[in-house]
């Protein structure tokens, strides 16, 4: 039952825009936990390496809904029926915010659903709030099966 | 088939920690769950062993003195939320520092400090645990829920639910159900 955190948190990110992905970086560079972030620039490279059994596997990855190639959809299906990974914490991010992709969003098998925030001091905040919570579920016997979170 | 499945974590964790330490002979005492006593020192291989074992189930030995006063804190807020049937009426401020001997504003100080989160914080997101439990497993209506966690009102309860979530207890009750159903079809 680790409460300190002793080691970065590991993050992986999926997003096919330069400019998301560095905004992202610069976001967890700014909060207060320790991150790691690796980056893939889209699904089919997430896929490659979330299945590489030699790399270790994140603490949360967040996927962006619209990459080219293969969707966030479908790399969140292809994580929630692998053996390996369907314990995965994901957070989905997009630019809608209706209530209808939401929902779909999480019966899909989504943790996390981040509406894309405009301004660079919400992004932070939202980041922030989402490892946390994250962390609590992987630090307190929380049960992850109905770990949902909207923001 | 599928079958669903509660489970009391605290009996998981003893046994896992009976069993190990039985495996490696060693006198011990279990205190609570996150508290055990041993009769002898360990020597130094004994201890990596131990650590080894243990990790594998997602044990760790937690060495510094706050951190193991902040997992004490957090094992006190769980048992008052998740073992009673009903949540008691006193403050668990108080509650707090009575069990475990320290002023509130310092275990409070000390648990921002180490998780990034406040006392009050922890307990809101256990509560909302316990009813998103409470709404799907046990299938209770908002009012009983209301009842059994202390919230003034269902009102209280759905807005902190939300607020903790993002999702309102019913859109959240209509996902899970939607994702049982999907796996069961």
């Amino acid at each position: 039952m680790m409460t300190v955190q002793q080691t970065p948190l590991n993050i992986l990110l999926a997003d096919d825009d330069e400019d998301d992905r560095l905004l992202f970086k610069d976001a967890f560079g700014e909060i207060k936990i320790k991150t790691n972030v690796q980056m893939v620039n889209d699904g089919v490279q997430l896929m490659h390496y979330l299945n590489n059994p030699e790399l270790n596997l994140p603490d949360i990855v967040f996927l962006d809904l619209n990459m080219p190639l293969k969707s966030g959809f479908e790399c969140l299906a292809e994580i929630r029926s692998a053996k390996r990974l369907k314990d995965l914490s994901v957070a989905i991010y997009s630019t809608s915010g209706s209530d209808e992709d939401i929902e779909e969003t999480f019966v899909k098998g989504a943790n996390v659903y981040i509406k894309k925030p405009n301004d660079f001091s919400v992004l932070k905040k939202i980041l922030g709030e989402v490892i946390t919570i994250n962390w609590q579920y992987h630090t307190s016997g929380l049960n992850r099966d109905t770990f949902l979170l909207s923001l | 088939m599928k079958i669903y499945l509660k489970y009391d974590i605290n009996v998981v964790c003893r046994k896992v920690l009976e069993e190990q330490l039985e495996k490696l002979n060693l006198q011990y005492n279990i205190l609570g769950i996150s508290e055990l006593e041993l009769k002898t020192n360990l020597y130094n291989g004994q201890q990596e062993h131990l650590n080894k074992v243990l990790k594998e189930y997602g044990i760790e030995i937690v060495e510094n003195q706050k951190s193991a006063l902040v997992q004490k804190i957090k094992d006190t807020i769980s048992e008052i939320v998740h073992l009673e049937d009903k949540l008691p009426n006193a403050k668990i401020s108080s509650y707090l520092a009575e069990r475990l001997h320290h002023s509130y504003g310092y275990l409070a100080n000390l648990f921002s400090e180490i998780t990034f989160s406040s006392i009050e914080n922890y307990v809101i997101m256990q509560k909302i645990e316990r009813a998103k439990q409470l709404l799907t497993i046990d299938q209770l209506t908002l009012t009983e829920i209301a009842y059994k966690l202390n919230y003034s009102s269902v009102a209280h309860l759905s807005n902190q639910f939300k607020k903790t979530t993002g999702l309102t207890p019913s859109a959240f009750q209509r996902i899970i159900n939607k994702r049982r159903n999907a796996t069961i079809s």
